[in-house]
């Protein structure tokens, strides 16, 4: 019995491509480590709260230091006052510092910079600081890109600063009141988003360049000249592929269990059958994409022009509903986006197979038809 | 020819776009015969090759194996036959060991075969070597050796040896010659070295244009050259360079 399984095809084919997948490092690292690693690094940099420095150009030393022959300038009171630390930057500028604590939201830095309008021009167009303060007729003037949202953010902290009577508005005692609730995070959002994209690059990497890859080596040409079934070759590169995503997903998914408390809210059976569908929606995308050609480069321009537009759009790293209205229905519609919406919806709001069931019938049917279609292009040399 | 047909190959042609590669070959080969066919390259050896392995369709003409058109016989004629391609890369992190089971099980055959066939090419030092870590010649030695695992009654090699050196070139000839002595396997190898063609082959097609150009055993066509208006200086062994610049006015490897 074991001899029989041991020399059948399937078995040799399943075999060889598991060895081929786990002896590549490279693999390992992109697929498995890679991923975590992002996820880490983007849950810790978008969850613990982070000093901000802000960079605010003065213009004329007079609202920094006082000159004897001008009377007082609001901003050099207002720093005086709330006792702004003088000092010189590393060009030797003259500057005040003044921190504005908020244990919510986290503490923002101002560095008042004395330049005059043509430094601060230059170091506007750097994107080292982003607005520029001036006096005139007794009043304290902005200058900034209003299209900025940096820049406008900056505005709004400084002039309710100086509108205040000149003290420095303490947050603690405000009433933000941030959401630590599991699902609202930006991690809670991410991860569902990373699984998705692990699944199709996974998919367009590892099966789509592999067969184009065997392809112009002639190594399918040498395969298909032998008794080989052409559906256990296909069947054992799917059936590995989807195996090193579940493997991919699962450990993403244990690392952010461990490091910020993730958890699926919704149907566990529901998030299974999602996943195993965008798996085929994706094998099938990738058997379409790699039926004809036998040139690696344009092998490598096809995956690229298909994932990257959807890695960017599908809301992996940020909601796609910051895009312009009408792209929206079109965005939904990306096989990528479904299946990090479906993930999402079930992770974090609960979901179960009546909120994702159309998401699973799509991804699995869109497979099908596309894995029919790329077998009747398809190429063997 | 006493020996049963094993090829029959029917005023064949074949075109691709502008190039016609083939242009009405006639040939047959016997059992346990070994054909060279021989000529520069693009005169149509490959293709010629790859209508023959099924891989292309002829335009024209027909191609009988074993009696049978492949049409409706894939399965069985995949079967017999063994095949070894210019430049075949195999899966670059798979061992030669794996490589050959993997080979062997497409034909449903079991680790025995493997035993031998790795002992047949040599290669049971580099049983646990990835097949990225071979050399030229060990992985020619490879896929002569995965070409042979079936047991095939007809091996097609297109180039074996091409691009390998001297010492590894001969490698494959003694394997080669030991397949003569011990089956009855036909082989047809395309080359354009007129020595391989010499040291392993009982029957030489020359070919050149899609066109046969001469066909015979290696006596019968150096023989020619006796007839033929320009004789290589009588100094120097004569071989089928002389017949093929004799015939084409060009050389074998140019």
């Amino acid at each position: 019995m074991i001899e029989r399984i041991s020399n059948s095809q399937l078995f040799q084919l399943i075999l060889a491509n598991i060895k081929e997948l786990i002896r590549e490092p490279g693999v390992l690292f992109w697929g498995i480590v890679f991923p975590i690693l992002m996820s880490l690094g983007l849950g810790v940099a978008f969850t613990k709260k982070k000093d901000v420095i802000t960079q605010v150009a003065v213009i004329g030393e007079n609202h920094l230091v006082h000159q004897a022959a001008d009377s007082l300038s609001l901003i050099f009171t207002f720093l005086l006052q709330n006792k702004a630390i003088l000092e010189h930057d590393r060009e030797g500028k003259l500057a005040r510092k003044l921190t504005v604590p908020d244990d919510k939201l986290g503490n923002t830095t101002f560095i008042f910079k004395s330049l005059d309008w043509k430094e601060a021009m230059v170091l506007l167009k750097r994107g080292n600081l982003n607005i520029v303060m001036d006096e005139k007729g007794g009043a304290v003037q902005y200058h900034f890109d209003p299209m900025n949202p940096d820049a406008q953010l900056t505005y709004l902290k400084l002039s309710r600063l100086l509108n205040v009577a000149g003290t420095v508005v303490k947050a603690t005692n405000t009433e933000i009141s941030p959401l630590t609730v599991s699902g609202t995070r930006y991690i809670d959002f991410l991860v569902p988003g990373l699984i998705a994209m692990g699944v199709m690059m996974s998919c367009m990497w590892g099966v789509s360049y592999a067969i184009i890859e065997r392809r112009s080596k002639k190594l399918l040409r040498r395969m298909v000249a032998t008794p080989m079934k052409r559906s256990n070759f296909f069947l054992a590169l799917i059936t590995v592929r989807i195996l090193m995503n579940f493997v991919e997903a699962g450990l993403l998914f244990l690392a952010a269990w461990l490091a910020f408390g993730i958890t699926v809210q919704g149907s566990v059976p529901a998030l299974l059958a999602l996943f195993i569908s965008g798996n085929f929606a994706f094998a099938g995308i990738a058997i379409l994409l790699s039926s004809h050609t036998s040139k690696t480069e344009v092998g490598n321009g096809l995956i690229n022009a298909l994932s990257m537009p959807m890695m960017v759009l599908s809301g992996v790293f940020f909601s796609y509903h910051n895009f312009p209205e009408w792209s929206i229905p079109v965005i939904q519609k990306f096989p990528l986006t479904m299946m990090a919406d479906g993930i999402r919806s079930v992770m974090i709001e609960g979901a179960g197979f009546a909120e994702i069931g159309m998401s699973v019938v799509i991804l699995s049917v869109s497979g099908l038809v596309l894995f029919i279609v790329g077998m009747r292009l398809f190429r063997w040399h | 020819m006493s020996t049963p047909t094993v090829i029959e190959v029917r005023n064949v042609f074949k075109s691709f776009k502008t190039v016609q590669a083939v242009r009405g070959i006639d040939l047959t080969i016997g059992a346990g015969q070994f054909v060279a066919i021989l000529g520069p390259n693009g005169a149509g050896k490959t293709t010629l090759v790859e209508m023959i392995e099924g891989i292309q369709q002829p335009d024209e003409g027909e191609i009988f194996i074993m009696g049978k058109t492949w049409k409706g016989n894939d399965n069985y004629l995949r079967n017999i036959i063994g095949l070894s391609l210019q430049e075949t890369h195999f899966i670059d992190k798979l061992s030669v060991w794996e490589t050959l089971r993997l080979f062997a099980s497409f034909f449903k055959i079991g680790a025995a075969r493997c035993e031998e066939v790795l002992k047949l090419v040599a290669l049971e030092e580099k049983r646990k070597a990835f097949v990225v870590n071979l050399s030229g010649g060990q992985r020619q030695r490879l896929a002569l050796g995965i070409a042979l695992i079936n047991k095939p009654k007809i091996l097609l090699l297109d180039e074996p040896t091409t691009g390998l050196d001297p010492n590894a070139r001969r490698e494959i000839w003694e394997i080669l010659r030991s397949l003569k002595d011990e089956t009855k396997t036909s082989l047809i190898l395309t080359t354009h070295y007129m020595e391989e063609a010499e040291q392993l082959c009982d029957y030489i097609v020359i070919i050149d244009q899609g066109k046969i150009l001469k066909q015979g055993t290696i006596t019968d066509l150096l023989g020619e050259i006796q007839d033929l208006p320009v004789k290589p200086a009588e100094t120097r062994k004569i071989t089928l360079d002389d017949l093929f610049t004799s015939l084409t006015g060009r050389h074998l490897n140019d």
